[in-house]
């Protein structure tokens, strides 16, 4: 297994009455109520956190960005993956990731991921998204192109990594009259491409398609089901057999030393979820041509407030589902094994605080997780024959059938 | 009595690699009325006024409600070059007045500034494609399909006779699909060119400039702005009438065009 931690870097540093008298915490919701002074404490409360992460056995990192709101204060996931790179000495640096189709120069973005794989000695792991739809209005960018952006890019800086330059582009939404960038990946054939979604099927094809693993995002383990029944029909097409160490799974998993404090705790992940603030704008996280034409109806419904947010659900339910999972180590192992064993993922993201959890209370989760959740999840996993993509020696992708490795390195 | 009701003739014709459906009706001078960013409504009272005194060609555009939508598209310009097309392909250009209802009105600006004698008469209604040096064109994308329509009308009860208080989801995501051609072609810079000011110059027919008083989407200075750079052009403000004039005031400025084709 591949277990890693997370956080969204909340700034919860801001006066909650204010995001509810705005009615949104995202896009429009005036960053005059971000406090730089309160930033400069929780973005270094943050990396301390990653690194007792390491410290404790974590075996990998996860960063993400997003912009314009206090759910995720990491603007850049880059910066974060730069630090850590010269901040730690073992733990993947799993970037899931950087918004490709927000970038308007992805050669760039090729050189930034060169750069930290250098760094890091090789910890690289870059995982891509199509950025939310709120972030395509703060980007300025078109939400009509977004999926085209996403895959055109995603090509892009895979060849930029993978053949020597210089080389031209032309494609449908990125001209590069030279691409050449004197700073190349430490792996080859280049770094593990991991790809997080929820939602929308086209990424779960595209992924299968691309022999990348796939990271469900805390969704429910039934839906979770039907994401690797998809996932695993698109690979046998696509002439491989699907399996654990294609399938990763995000998991809302606070632990505290008491049953209480952990569920008290856990009621923070609502916080993100909007229901103490009201996170999204139904308008401006969908935008036209942004979204699946699957779901028009939902989200047209949802745009003009007649249909709750396709994506929420409540607390208690949650609880019950599973897709948030709180405890004393000793009581969320089980839950943990019941996950495993219906889904079989082999990487795992731990999300384990958010809101206004303080950071001694998220330095306890983590350090119950490194030593008694962790260790207990390694050895179901290796009962269930959970290998990680490390593990199994699997295919980069469709195209580089060797795993990555360090270039100097035998094969 | 009522007036017997116009035939509206429905077709789809092929140009450019797209099925673009049109509809014709009425006799007398040909007037070609391109619509708004969200799309063409029916039954469309301007357009049924018109037709009493014209002969009337409605399309909709590329990607547009019952068009096909080209996916190389890429800007107004294009959607502009289609028209012009079609216009010179089936010989419809003479004698023509062309008409561009706001979003549409930006279309008929880019076909008269590439063919500046191509057809006889422009009308512009509340039209997109400068950019107002005061204020700002209303951005749809931050908000939602109906409090977009709504802001385009003066008389919030005009809104809802056209689309119901309750506005019916299959209309919704028509506007959505609309809103996404729109988006498409007009996303960066939103809803004006920037070198569209710099060729108007060179339009050779006259043209009348309409605008709603309450243009809530559209600046009023951007129609003072247009009446300035054409060559022979005047401006027709409209009292108690928003951005979608020819929703609000249908008779009114099917009156105005009628003259203008008279006149002019």
């Amino acid at each position: 297994m591949h277990l890693m931690y997370f956080t969204e870097q909340p700034m919860s540093a801001y006066d909650a009455q204010a995001g509810l008298d705005f009615g949104a915490t995202a896009l429009m919701f005036s960053n005059k109520h971000f406090d730089p002074v309160a930033g400069t404490r929780l973005y270094n409360e943050y990396l301390d956190h990653y690194r007792l992460a390491e410290e404790v056995g974590f075996d990998g990192i996860m960063l993400n960005e997003h912009h314009n709101a206090p759910f995720c204060m990491q603007a850049k996931c880059n910066v974060f993956a730069s630090i850590l790179a010269a901040t730690t000495k073992r733990v993947k640096l799993v970037l899931l990731g950087n918004p490709l189709p927000l970038a308007d120069n992805p050669v760039r973005l090729a050189e930034e991921l060169a750069m930290i794989d250098m760094v890091s000695g090789g910890r690289l792991v870059s995982g891509f998204v199509r950025g939310g739809g709120q972030e395509q209005l703060a980007a300025g960018v078109n939400p009509a192109y977004n999926r085209e952006r996403f895959e055109e890019a995603h090509a892009l800086i895979v060849k930029a990594w993978t053949q020597t330059g210089p080389f031209r582009w032309e494609g449908n939404h990125y001209q590069h009259r030279v691409v050449n960038p004197w700073a190349v990946p430490l792996q080859t054939p280049h770094p593990r491409v991991w790809i997080p979604g929820v939602l929308s099927k086209e990424t779960i094809v595209w992924a299968a398609k691309q022999r990348y693993p796939y990271i469900a995002l805390s969704t429910e383990i039934e839906a979770t089901k039907k994401i690797w029944e998809l996932y695993d029909k698109v690979a046998q097409e696509t002439g491989y057999a699907g399996g654990p160490e294609y399938r990763g799974y995000l998991q809302r998993c606070h632990v505290a030393e008491t049953e209480e404090k952990a569920m008290a705790n856990a009621k923070q992940f609502m916080w993100m979820q909007g229901e103490f603030t009201g996170l999204a704008h139904p308008v401006w996280s969908s935008p036209s041509g942004y979204f699946s034409p699957s779901y028009r109806t939902a989200f047209v419904e949802y745009a003009v407030g007649r249909r709750s947010n396709p994506r929420g659900a409540k607390f208690e339910d949650q609880i019950r589902n599973q897709q948030i999972v709180a405890g004393t180590p000793k009581t969320v192992i089980p839950k943990l094994r019941r996950l495993l064993e219906e889904t079989r993922p082999s990487i795992m993201g731990f999300w384990a605080s958010d809101g206004f959890v303080s950071s001694e209370d998220s330095k306890t989760c983590i350090r119950l997780l490194g030593q008694e959740v962790l260790p207990a999840l390694r050895d179901i996993g290796k009962e269930l024959g959970l290998w990680s993509p490390f593990e199994a020696n699997a295919p980069t992708g469709i195209n580089f059938p060797e795993p990555a490795r360090l270039k100097g390195t035998a094969r | 009595m009522s007036p017997t009701p116009i035939v509206w003739q429905s077709e789809t014709v092929p140009v450019a690699g797209i099925d673009l459906h049109w509809v014709r009706g009425g006799a007398g001078a040909p007037v070609l009325v391109l619509h708004h960013d969200i799309g063409r409504p029916e039954p469309a009272a301007f357009e049924d006024a018109l037709a009493r005194h014209a002969s009337v060609l409605a399309p909709s555009h590329p990607g547009y409600d019952k068009s096909s939508r080209p996916d190389w598209m890429r800007s107004v310009r294009d959607v502009a070059v289609v028209y012009q097309w079609l216009l010179a392909e089936r010989d419809l250009a003479r004698d023509l007045t062309v008409v561009g209802l706001g979003f549409g009105g930006w279309i008929a600006a880019e076909m008269a500034t590439m063919a500046p004698r191509a057809f006889k008469r422009l009308v512009l209604v509340g039209a997109m494609g400068l950019k107002p040096e005061r204020g700002e064109i209303a951005d749809q994308a931050l908000l939602s399909y109906i409090d977009y329509v709504r802001r385009g009308f003066a008389d919030q009860a005009a809104y809802d006779r056209l689309f119901g208080a309750e506005t019916a989801t299959p209309r919704l995501e028509q506007w959505d699909l609309n809103r996404e051609m729109t988006f498409r072609i007009a996303w960066k810079p939103y809803m004006y060119s920037l070198t569209l000011p710099h060729l108007l110059g060179g339009v050779a027919v006259p043209a009348l400039v309409v605008w709603g008083r309450d243009d809530r989407i559209v600046p009023l200075e951007c129609g003072e702005r247009y009446a300035k750079a054409l060559p022979r052009a005047r401006l027709q403000v409209v009292e108690g009438a928003g951005h979608f004039v020819d929703m609000e005031k249908p008779d009114e400025l099917a009156q105005l065009v009628t003259r203008f084709v008279t006149e002019a």
